[in-house]
């Protein structure tokens, strides 16, 4: 089976457990997700379909060898603990089960260039009796010695649009007539970004 | 956005009358004590609803014992058996929370009467 897959991001909303609590949830549209490749402990599987003209020679030769109609849009390998895949297999939201402990990577929202308080949680000054400093760094280094900043420091600058793993994140519900995936809790990026969906064995951040 | 909206429709109670800001409604919660449930009721008067969908909360205020109470009830929670209007009122704000700042005559609510259309 496959340790994971491509998915989108859809949106948030929550889900009411039978006796009214509440429980956040993602809602990812994951997979189905066709196998382009078998390699070893791994396959490479594909999500979405690219139009014909926008896919390359080469993209839609590799596709025609696994059996596919079209160049998918997203290519990526997943560890499989089994060699149980062809190309063309279908890989669904069946391989996970509600309860499991997933992470979820994603490209988080660009925030455009920021200061230190909104990047890094920074402080800042104090807003009256005369300051000035509300919002600056404040020092970045000692003097004289050693004349220079070490490298690493942290400063102002563009914040998000990177990749991020959201880590132990728990399967509420799996649809896998509507190739859903409900996750509790928050995923990196917007709606309708790209996401990877791994298995994942260890701790929930949310227990 | 189709699939996410038709996702949203899903949790939602069909079985809730409808009411408003002003109304006084009674609450059955569900309250689970060990093993056992039952119904607790919390009856006052209906602040103001916010949200939408599923997110549709409302908040109810009663006066306990001289103190004022307010509970905020997510309106598609399973834990709500029931939901009853005990009396409309008619107000004229969306949402009531003037009625935190006055007591006795001044937060009475006044009925709401249906209109009965002549002839």
């Amino acid at each position: 089976m496959a340790n994971g897959l491509i998915g989108r991001k859809l949106g948030m909303t929550r889900v009411f457990t039978e006796d009214g609590a509440s429980i956040p949830v993602t809602v990812i549209e994951a997979g189905p997700c066709r196998v382009l490749q078998v390699k070893e402990d791994a396959v490479q599987l594909g999500f979405g379909a690219k139009l014909e003209g926008r896919a390359t020679r080469a993209e839609l030769g590799h596709a025609k060898a696994a059996t596919l109609e079209a160049a998918p849009k997203i290519l990526k390998e997943f560890g499989a603990n089994q060699q149980a895949y062809k190309p063309g297999d279908t890989v669904t939201v069946g391989i996970f089960a509600a309860g499991e402990l997933v992470k979820v990577t994603g490209t988080s929202k660009g925030r455009g260039f920021q200061g230190m308080v909104h990047r890094y949680g920074a402080g800042g000054g104090p807003a009256s009796h005369g300051n000035t400093r509300h919002r600056k760094p404040g020092s970045i280094s000692p003097g004289t010695d050693p004349s220079r900043v070490i490298k690493g420091k942290r400063m102002p600058g563009h914040m998000g649009a990177e990749r991020h793993t959201e880590l132990g994140l728990r399967v509420v519900k799996v649809d896998a007539e509507r190739n859903l995936l409900f996750v509790r809790g928050a995923v990196p990026g917007a709606k309708h970004g790209i996401l990877l969906v791994n298995k994942q064995h260890g701790r929930s951040r949310h227990d | 956005m189709d699939r996410m909206a038709a996702v949203a429709r899903e949790g939602l109670r069909t079985d809730i009358p409808a009411f408003h800001p002003g109304d006084t409604i009674k609450v059955m919660v569900r309250v689970r004590e060990g093993d056992k449930e039952r119904l607790q009721a919390f009856e006052g008067v209906c602040m103001g609803k916010r949200g939408a969908g599923i997110n549709e909360t409302f908040r109810v205020r009663k006066v306990s014992a001289g103190v004022g109470v307010e509970r905020v009830f997510p309106l598609h929670s399973p834990g709500l058996a029931t939901i009853e209007v005990v009396r409309r009122g008619r107000v004229r704000r969306a949402k009531l929370y003037y009625l935190r700042k006055v007591s006795g005559k001044a937060a009475r609510i006044r009925e709401k009467r249906e209109i009965v259309p002549q002839g």
